[in-house]
């Protein structure tokens, strides 16, 4: 039993009872909202006034994209030669292009064009990526090895380069033909973040527990390693939209991406570049549409990123 | 310098002895954080003199590294000192401008970090990483003073061929020579205040008395002042003269060590004093009688379940006289390591090792790191596959298992690991944690899965409403509580626990080695209790097995070792304990 403060030296110090009330050890706090590291997520997101612009912007351009006709009413592809490089004017807010054809409408109708090559082109190389580079980072050894060293072959073809040497030996090219072609030389970048994000999740103490409980070695590749190994690459992914977009614009600039009868931002930039000095503003506009939507997915990028790699935030 | 004047100071010291080195007032340090502004630490006073010792003791998250830290403004991400005073040979530190705090950081004021795994630069030798120091604190300048310094520093911190060292690179340096030269960094420029933060935390026993004898030394030939930060009591009562207790970033009490630990007077300090393991201690006796639990547990289940539970108990009743319940013998574990080309080495981790756990009972397996205790552990869960030897469980020989067999055997043999924070994954809720299990050997129903996932959460004590939280929202013990839940769930014979407690602060420690006593009692469970921590074992054991180098060295009853341990061995693991031989209060 404790004896009497009299007995303490004069340097022993006692705080207060009513002032440090002490809790049952280790007790859970009940009043607290469970929350999931998604909640976390979420909530570090919506805080961040950049994941509001950047989306409301995503958003506006998606909208554009499967409902142009909310948008424009004026015909993309009707020209008028006495409009030719025409300034704007009522109801052609953005002036004409050389073939005499309205601004405004042909960015509208462009914006799908534009979207579903970046979003196809996503979709395909983030699949590709996470399966090779979950099984490769998992089961290891020759597979591994074999799958690495694929990657590393086509990791080493810049992906405009290889693009252009096979486009121009497409006849019929759609927008999936160029996602597919951009996928092709960006996977890569997805497999190998994958693997190594696989490697240190399959190390965890919770796949080792997983293991000793007896669930089988596929279940716990899909049930634990995936979900916890899958962070990184839905970072990649937002980032790399934006620059499908650009790889998009890019080749139809060269001539060799979209055919000249699909209307996108790229071809117009391409036909408007010969006119740049006489009349810039046909150029302009499909190139700030471009930019600001690249820029859009690079902003909710590096939201997400912050959101979804507290590692990254500290830093910050 | 020549003799006479470090006469004449060290007799400064000695007259200067006790004076106010530091002093601290009202300090109140605040984080920012998503949810708001939290206080860290709540007014806090302490006062440390010339040449003393003091140590601040509390839990993880009571604000006592937060304390230390601010004195050398090393606060981590948005801390900030919000108001209070922090004196330190007649400056203010919290007003004192940037560029003269940190002259005197590292040169008055040195600071040896808790991980000295992670705290050394591992690009740069370690000679490189002394002599910045020391060219930063402008103890020496020139290239040959300051290399001879260096030299000298690592001699003092006790590392006998120090030239030949200053080339190596950490890799090349074990734990415990890395945190001496951590030491040596953090002493090389003579400071008057030493911040010693969970020096040795990470290190084994024996190795931690060794530099802690060594850091006494050298702190009293220089007449430094130390300030210890730990979560370890038997530390505090050997080490430190004075005591401050903290808890919710506030002190509880502080003063005179050996009075403080003695004689605790706030109930946090009983309280924390009453959890402490010592030598002195005896193993926790169950509070529940079997007898009246067996029912309980048995009712709401599914007729499934029951089925298996009667199996269970007719299991129990063939081998409960069995003395042999599980029987290691001649085991060998051999790694091969890839040394690079075509190479490769063999290495021993478990060496012809052998023992029997009767049933019901926890055989503890002692050793330092690299003992080959953990492999044991993963072995008898046949995690990894044996090179020779038998492990048998019930009868069964358990290194050929394979399939269906295998599966079966999983549900008799539970592991809980060491790392709270590892073991759960962070993307399934609790209850779907410790459901797993369920799920995997298609046991009943959902229903009757969440009924019994409820239930085991009873078990462990922790409330129903946890069910739907994610692990990072739960301490480290509350963490493990799910771990253990999670492998009570198929209602398994034995329970290979690694390291288990060993993460946890004193507190929490106790409650759930009590928690798994209780469980024992009640379950009739068979525990293999892998630690390094030998007063931990004095609380849980029946029989204890010492391993040293992949070997057990001495194999008794845990009265035995404790009371006459054979081995040299054994005798030094059980002299390092800190404070072993203190008796606490209370």
């Amino acid at each position: 039993m404790p004896s009497s403060p009299s007995q303490l030296s004069a340097d022993h110090f006692v705080a207060d009872l009513e002032e440090t009330p002490i809790r049952a050890v280790d007790a859970v706090d009940e009043s607290e909202k469970p929350r999931s590291s998604w909640t976390d997520a979420w909530e570090s997101m919506r805080s961040r006034p950049l994941f509001w612009i950047s989306g409301v912007l995503i958003l506006l351009i998606i909208a554009v994209a499967i409902f142009p006709g909310v948008f424009n009413h004026v015909s993309a592809t009707s020209a008028n030669l006495n409009n030719s490089n025409g300034s704007p004017r009522a109801g052609h807010i953005m002036g004409f292009t050389y073939q005499g054809q309205d601004v405004y409408a042909r960015l509208i109708v462009g914006a799908r064009a534009s979207l579903t090559v970046g979003i196809l082109a996503t979709l395909i190389c983030t699949v590709i990526g996470i399966i090779i580079g979950a099984l490769a980072g998992y089961y290891g050894g020759w597979l591994d090895a074999v799958v690495s060293r694929i990657g590393d072959i086509f990791f080493s073809i810049p992906t405009v380069l290889g693009a252009i040497v096979i486009m121009t030996t497409i006849p019929n090219r759609t927008p999936l033909t160029v996602a597919v072609i951009l996928a092709i030389f960006a996977w890569p970048q997805v497999a190998r973040q994958m693997r190594g994000a696989v490697i240190s999740a399959a190390a965890t103490d919770y796949v080792m527990a997983s293991t000793a409980l007896g669930v089988s070695r596929f279940r716990i590749l899909i049930r634990h390693v995936v979900p916890n190994a899958i962070n990184p690459v839905i970072v990649i992914a937002t980032v790399s939209l934006g620059t499908f977009i650009v790889a998009e614009s890019t080749l139809s600039f060269l001539g060799i991406g979209l055919p000249g009868t699909t209307i996108s931002w790229g071809n117009d930039i391409s036909s408007a570049q010969t006119y740049l000095r006489t009349a810039p503003l046909p150029l302009l506009w499909p190139a700030v549409a471009l930019s600001i939507t690249v820029l859009s997915f690079l902003m909710m990028g590096d939201v997400v990123r912050d959101a979804l790699d507290p590692k990254a935030r500290a830093r910050r | 310098m020549t003799t006479t004047t470090e006469t004449s100071t060290t007799t400064n010291f000695e007259a200067q002895k006790g004076k106010p080195l530091l002093e601290i007032k009202g300090l109140n340090i605040g984080f920012k954080t998503q949810n708001g502004y939290v206080e860290a630490v709540r007014g806090v006073d302490l006062s440390l003199g010339q040449g003393e010792t003091l140590a601040i003791v509390g839990e993880s998250g009571s604000g006592k590294s937060t304390t230390a830290t601010s004195i050398i403004d090393l606060l981590p991400g948005t801390g900030k000192v919000t108001s209070g005073e922090i004196w330190f040979d007649g400056k203010n530190l919290v007003t004192l401008p940037k560029a003269e705090l940190s002259d005197i950081r590292g040169r008055e004021i040195g600071y040896v970090p808790q991980d000295p795994m992670s705290n050394l630069d591992p690009v740069l030798s370690i000679g490189w990483q002394v002599e910045e120091t020391i060219r930063a604190n402008r103890v020496a300048t020139g290239r040959k003073e300051v290399r001879a310094h260096a030299i000298q520093v690592l001699k003092d911190a006790g590392l006998s061929d120090a030239d030949k060292r200053l080339k190596q690179y950490p890799h090349q340096f074990s734990g415990g020579m890395r945190q001496r030269v951590l030491i040596g960094i953090g002493l090389s420029s003579r400071p008057k205040l030493l911040i010693a933060d969970e020096p040795t935390s990470a290190l084994d026993v024996t190795v931690q008395r060794r530099i802690l004898d060594h850091l006494e030394t050298l702190t009293r030939d220089y007449g430094t002042s130390v300030l210890f930060i730990t979560h370890d009591l038997g530390l505090a009562a050997e080490r430190a003269e004075k005591l401050v207790v903290m808890y919710k970033g506030r002190v509880v009490e502080s003063g005179p060590s050996q009075e403080i630990l003695a004689n605790p007077q706030h109930p946090y300090t009983q309280r924390l004093v009453a959890a402490a393991p010592s030598l002195a201690s005896r193993r926790i006796q169950s509070q529940i009688s079997p007898s009246v639990t067996h029912g309980v547990t048995v009712s709401d289940v599914g007729s499934d379940d029951a089925l298996r539970i009667e199996q269970a108990h007719e299991r129990e009743a063939a081998a409960s006289k069995a003395k042999d319940f599980i029987k290691v013998e001649n085991l060998t574990k051999v790694y091969n390591i890839r040394q690079g080309g075509f190479k490769s080495l063999e290495l021993k981790a478990v060496d012809d090792v052998s023992f029997e756990i009767p049933r019901g009972t926890t055989m503890a397996l002692v050793g330092e790191s690299g003992s080959g205790k953990s492999t044991v552990a993963k072995l008898v869960l046949q995690l990894e596959s044996i090179t020779s030897g038998t492990v048998a469980v019930d009868g069964q020989s358990i290194g050929a298992l394979k399939g269906r067999e295998l599966f079966d055997f999983r549900r008799r043999v539970q592991p809980v690991f060491q790392d709270p924070y590892g073991s759960l994954d962070p993307m399934y809720s609790v209850g779907n944690t410790i459901a797993e299990p369920l799920t995997t050997h298609n046991i009943g129903d959902r229903a009757s899965r969440q009924a019994r996932v409820r239930e085991l959460l009873e078990q462990v004590s922790l409330p129903v409403s946890t069910i739907n939280r994610y692990p990072n929202e739960l301490s480290g013990g509350q963490r493990q509580r799910i771990a253990v839940a999670r492998a009570l769930a198929l209602k398994p014979d034995v329970i290979v626990l690694d390291e288990a407690v060993s993460a946890l602060d004193v507190l929490v420690q106790g409650q759930i080695l009590n928690l798994l006593t209780d469980l024992q009692s009640e379950l009739g469970l068979t525990y293999l209790f892998i630690t390094h921590d030998l007063a931990v074992v004095r609380l849980v054991a029946d029989n204890v097995c010492v391993m040293q180098k992949g070997k057990v060295v001495e194999r008794a009853t845990t009265d035995e070792v404790f009371s006459n341990p054979e081995q040299a061995y054994t005798r030094d693991l059980l002299e390092a304990i800190p404070g072993a031989n203190f008796q606490f209060g209370a």
